[in-house]
């Protein structure tokens, strides 16, 4: 095939293009594309790199606030802690990858997100993860358990940075479509933060890490499409991580970033070469010429085509101040990574290649960066579940059976079996992980009194039955969790995962998840700094619940006061912070006891949502309280649980209410907390004052989880069932 | 005392290590990387530390014991100067031969990360020596390739010369005789799957790794 042959309408609909976006291209450069240029718009105007559905709906976030230097647009949000340093930090999906190859897929989702963090100059401190598979009885849903987990496992675990945290939710609306979301967050210095957009024309661009091969090829055209019953074909689109490689490229970044020779850089995530060119050259407003022979190649006669398109994993772009190209190379050779200087910045504005000779593509920056396709796609007004009222949902006959139900459940048993496989502990400066019964993460910012809270969280059944609310919900509880340590929220970072945007109701899902999002953003004063957006997470035409996953970062400025709900103290008395009204609408309990996902979610009142937890903050602040856990998934009774088991102390409830027993212990009721205090009297006199709702729930002590003649199980038998969920699970051949 | 603390490519407890030396005993640490033929003069311990120097690859630890800087600490151990292996640096002693025994896949097949209590069997070493009457242990392990094996000759040697160190109370990972550490017949060279580096602060969970390395600087 000639370089300078038009590629055809019927390469640009196999390359996942449409008629009208074929006919754009056309438009935009007065002629039909070759096979390289299809390619590169390919790939640049695919859902993955374009934001095209989503780009018109996400600026309704916000994404200014005091502690933000950097927003969205850049590879990571860059918030301000206080003394110089900076927390960078993002959230993103590999979620197509890893449903094809588990291991892999979740591995390099892994390596990815922590390039996105390291490009930024910024030392990779921490990872969590959000991972949704489908119903433990799908005959799939083992294996892919045990491959994400190891995947994720066998990167973080080399390279070397903790995984701290994480959700994990099972249902069978994931049976054909796994989310695994992977965060990273890392430390800079707020003067030494690196971007990607090219200063300046004839500048040196220097490609280094690993070596491009035929790997993960149209990858992020993939993961914008939907799956049918031949997915399994496109394992070869995913790619294959070598961690080794990637602690190698951490380190010689940033030794390179050290000496002041970069100019810009950029990682080759999705879409490889061709958008980390397309965006340093776009964002910069020069042009870029690279010369394709140059590339360093794991195999021989690859094609312009293939190198654009490659995925290969662990690979850098730079570009270099003029004349230190010597001193990288002495930094690539110590570290012992591939690395050429490939072209260079040019004034033209456009995307120059040539391969063997031939200029193999020419086409302007400006159709594949700001003025690629953005579509405002049909939504129809969502439909909201109704609300249900507490007094006609039926009690449990048998209490213990429906504790034990809950507490087992694959959604709240024990996850020790996932994070047991993740290094938390290395870097030395893990407080709080999955495996110490804190709402959130905390990590030491080194060397300091300062501490980083880290949370993952979305409750995807809220979204299902009114994705306004629940998009509320999940930053509210991320900003709940932060707060649960003692922590002040400062950012987010989010991973809006959804179904097929060209389905209207699909698109009423994510609009509206997006306006209650950023609603609490808002009210929360807890701004969306970076993020991802995963579509088409369909099979057969059925797509995912909507699940928009929020990261969740905050401060605590002294570390040693912070809050857990393992360290309740006997004779503690127990007291609910906030208002309970009995919500089970799309509970747990609702769920898990009574078979059934009808109802409205809990709404979220962002007010009292903020006020009780300045209040809960505070007590921490000053020492006030043992324990501290949030409600959420299970309501008061699973907290309880949770708490009572972590401490290894037992729990009698004795709540004072005119609710429903059921309602007041399964109500998913927001804003709220559980605290354990040895005075009980001093907080009740400060919530008055500070007009928070507080009542007095039970007291800590004894070896079971009682109350009055409900219930009273040994914690023996709670332990069992939390614990013996998940390894039973794994350990069963299906 | 002076520390050295070996970079390979790979490692990722070499800062770890380094912090907990200057934390819990005020050490002066030089970091030396795999590529010196010559280390420090004047060292009073040279620690291995962990991670997965060479990705891993062919066994653990098996290409960086082939690395120049190795042939340095081969000298400094037979002159007696302290040498811990730590981790994925108790792999490379056994490739070094520095160290009898190998470290195999964990029985369970899988990573584990968690906090474990171990039995300190001898607290004459210059290792274990600031344990004193405190002869429990606990540390984080994170490994997947921890199960220490060694034939029967060589553990009854071991146990029977007091060369069995560290032994866990519970046993993670199939490790011959429970055991997660081990000094050579000298006493100066030491693996230790654990990681003292991980737990020599009580705000990290625990505070008795640095008994270690107070007991090397006494004996310094």
């Amino acid at each position: 095939m000639s370089t300078s042959a038009p590629a055809g309408l019927e390469t640009a609909l196999q390359s996942g293009l449409s008629p009208d976006e074929y006919a754009l291209i056309i438009r935009r450069l007065n002629r039909e594309p070759n096979a390289v240029e299809l390619g590169v718009f390919s790939v640049m105007w695919s859902e993955h790199c374009s934001y095209k559905s989503s780009r018109r709906h996400l600026g309704k976030f916000p994404t200014k606030g005091p502690c933000v230097i950097r927003g969205p647009g850049e590879n990571a949000g860059v918030i301000d802690i206080g003394d110089g340093d900076a927390a960078v930090f993002k959230m993103e999906s590999h979620n197509h990858p890893s449903f094809i190859e588990p291991y892999q897929g979740a591995a390099t989702g892994v390596g990815g997100i922590m390039r996105d963090v390291f490009t930024m100059g910024a030392r990779p401190i921490a990872l969590l993860n959000a991972l949704r598979f489908g119903d433990p009885e799908h005959p799939r849903t083992r294996r892919l358990v045990s491959g994400v987990v190891s995947g994720i496992g066998g990167y973080g675990n080399c390279v070397g940075v903790p995984t701290v945290g994480g959700e994990t939710n099972f249902h069978r609306g994931y049976d054909g479509n796994i989310l695994v979301n992977a965060m990273c967050v890392g430390l800079a210095r707020t003067d030494r933060i690196f971007y990607s957009a090219a200063p300046a024309a004839d500048l040196p661009v220097v490609y280094f890490g690993s070596k491009t091969g035929r790997d993960g090829i149209h990858g992020a055209t993939m993961a914008s499409a939907e799956f049918d019953a031949d997915s399994e074909a496109k394992r070869p689109t995913v790619q294959v991580g070598d961690p080794f490689a990637e602690k190698l490229l951490i380190e010689a970044t940033l030794e390179l970033m050290g000496t002041g020779a970069v100019a810009a850089i950029q990682d080759m995530g999705a879409a490889g070469l061709t958008s980390s060119c397309v965006e340093m050259a776009g964002k910069g407003g020069v042009g870029v010429e690279l010369n394709l022979d140059l590339v360093p190649q794991r195999e021989a006669d690859m094609t312009a085509y293939e190198m654009m398109l490659s995925e290969s994993q662990e690979r850098m772009l730079a570009i270099l101040e003029p004349g230190r190209e010597a001193e990288a190379e002495r930094i690539f050779t110590k570290w012992g990574l591939d690395a050429a200087v490939i072209g260079r910045t040019t004034s033209t504005g456009r995307i120059v290649l040539r391969h063997k000779g031939e200029v193999v593509c020419d086409v302007p920056l400006a159709p594949l960066t700001e003025d690629a396709p953005l579509y405002d796609r049909p939504w129809v007004e969502e439909t909201r579940a109704k609300r249900l009222d507490p007094a006609k949902v039926p009690a449990p006959e048998d209490w213990t059976t429906a504790i034990l139900t809950l507490v087992g459940c694959p959604d709240a048993a024990s996850r020790r079996w996932i994070w047991e496989q993740y290094d938390r502990h290395v870097m030395a400066d893990t407080l709080e992980e999955s495996g110490t019964a804190a709402d959130a993460a905390v990590v030491r910012v080194h060397g300091t009194p300062k501490g980083l809270a880290l949370t993952c969280d979305c409750t995807p059944r809220y979204v299902s039955a009114d994705a306004y609310e629940g998009g509320k919900q999940a930053v509210a509880e991320a900003w709940r969790n932060l707060t649960a340590v003692g922590a002040q929220p400062l950012a987010i970072t989010d991973n809006l995962n959804f179904g097929n945007p060209e389905k209207p109701e699909i698109m009423a899902q994510f609009v509206r998840a997006v306006e209650g999002m950023a609603e609490a953003c808002r009210v929360l004063d807890f701004p969306v700094v970076s993020g991802n957006v995963s579509l088409y997470n369909e099979t057969d035409g059925r797509a995912i619940p909507p699940t928009p996953a929020v990261g969740g970062v905050g401060l605590l400025s002294d570390w040693s006061r912070r809050a857990a709900y393992s360290t309740m103290a006997p004779d503690d008395i127990l007291l609910v912070v906030g208002v309970s009204h009995g919500e089970l609408g799309a509970s747990l309990y609702l769920r898990e006891h009574l078979g059934r996902e009808d109802g409205a979610p809990p709404p979220v009142d962002l007010q009292a949502e903020r006020r009780n937890g300045d209040f809960v903050r505070a007590l921490i602040r000053d020492e006030a309280v043992n324990a501290v856990h949030d409600l959420a998934d299970g309501g008061l009774a699973l907290a309880a649980a949770e708490m009572a088991l972590a401490s290894d102390l037992g729990i009698t409830l004795e709540p004072s209410s005119q609710l429903h027993a059921h309602a007041l212990l399964f109500g998913e009721d927001q804003a709220r907390y559980l605290i354990a205090t040895p005075e009980p009297e001093t907080v009740i006199a400060r919530a008055l004052e500070a007009g928070v709702p507080v009542s007095p729930v039970g007291r800590a002590g004894g070896r079971s989880f009682a109350s009055g003649d409900l219930f009273d199980i040994p914690l023996a038998v709670l332990r069992e069932v939390n614990e013996g969920w998940l390894p039973n699970y794994m350990s069963r051949t299906a | 005392m002076k520390a050295a603390v070996l970079v390979f490519p790979g490692s990722n407890c070499d800062r770890d290590c380094k912090v907990a030396l200057e934390r819990s005993v005020g050490a002066q640490v030089s970091m030396v990387w795999h590529k010196e033929t010559e280390l420090p003069a004047g060292l009073d311990l040279i620690v291995l530390p962990g991670g997965f120097a060479y990705g891993d690859y062919l066994r653990c630890g098996a290409i960086a014991a082939l690395s120049p800087v190795m042939s340095a600490v081969r000298d400094a151990a037979s002159k007696g100067v302290a040498v811990a292996g730590i981790c994925n640096g108790f792999q490379v002693l056994c490739e070094a031969g520095l160290l009898p025994g190998a470290l195999l896949r964990n029985v369970g097949l899988k990573y584990v990360c968690k906090f474990i209590d171990l039995d300190v069997v001898n607290g004459q070493t210059r290792f274990t020596a600031a344990f004193g009457e405190t002869r429990t242990a606990r540390m984080t392990m994170g490994n997947g390739e921890g199960n220490f094996f060694a034939d029967e000759d060589t553990l009854d040697r071991l146990e029977g010369e007091g060369q069995v160190v560290f032994r866990y109370r519970e046993n993670p990972n199939g490790s011959a005789r429970s055991i997660a550490g081990i000094v050579n017949e000298a006493g100066n060279v030491l693996g230790l799957m654990p990681h003292p580096d991980r737990a020599f602060e009580s705000a990290l969970g625990s505070a008795d790794g640095a008994l270690l390395f107070k007991s090397v600087m006494a004996s310094a």
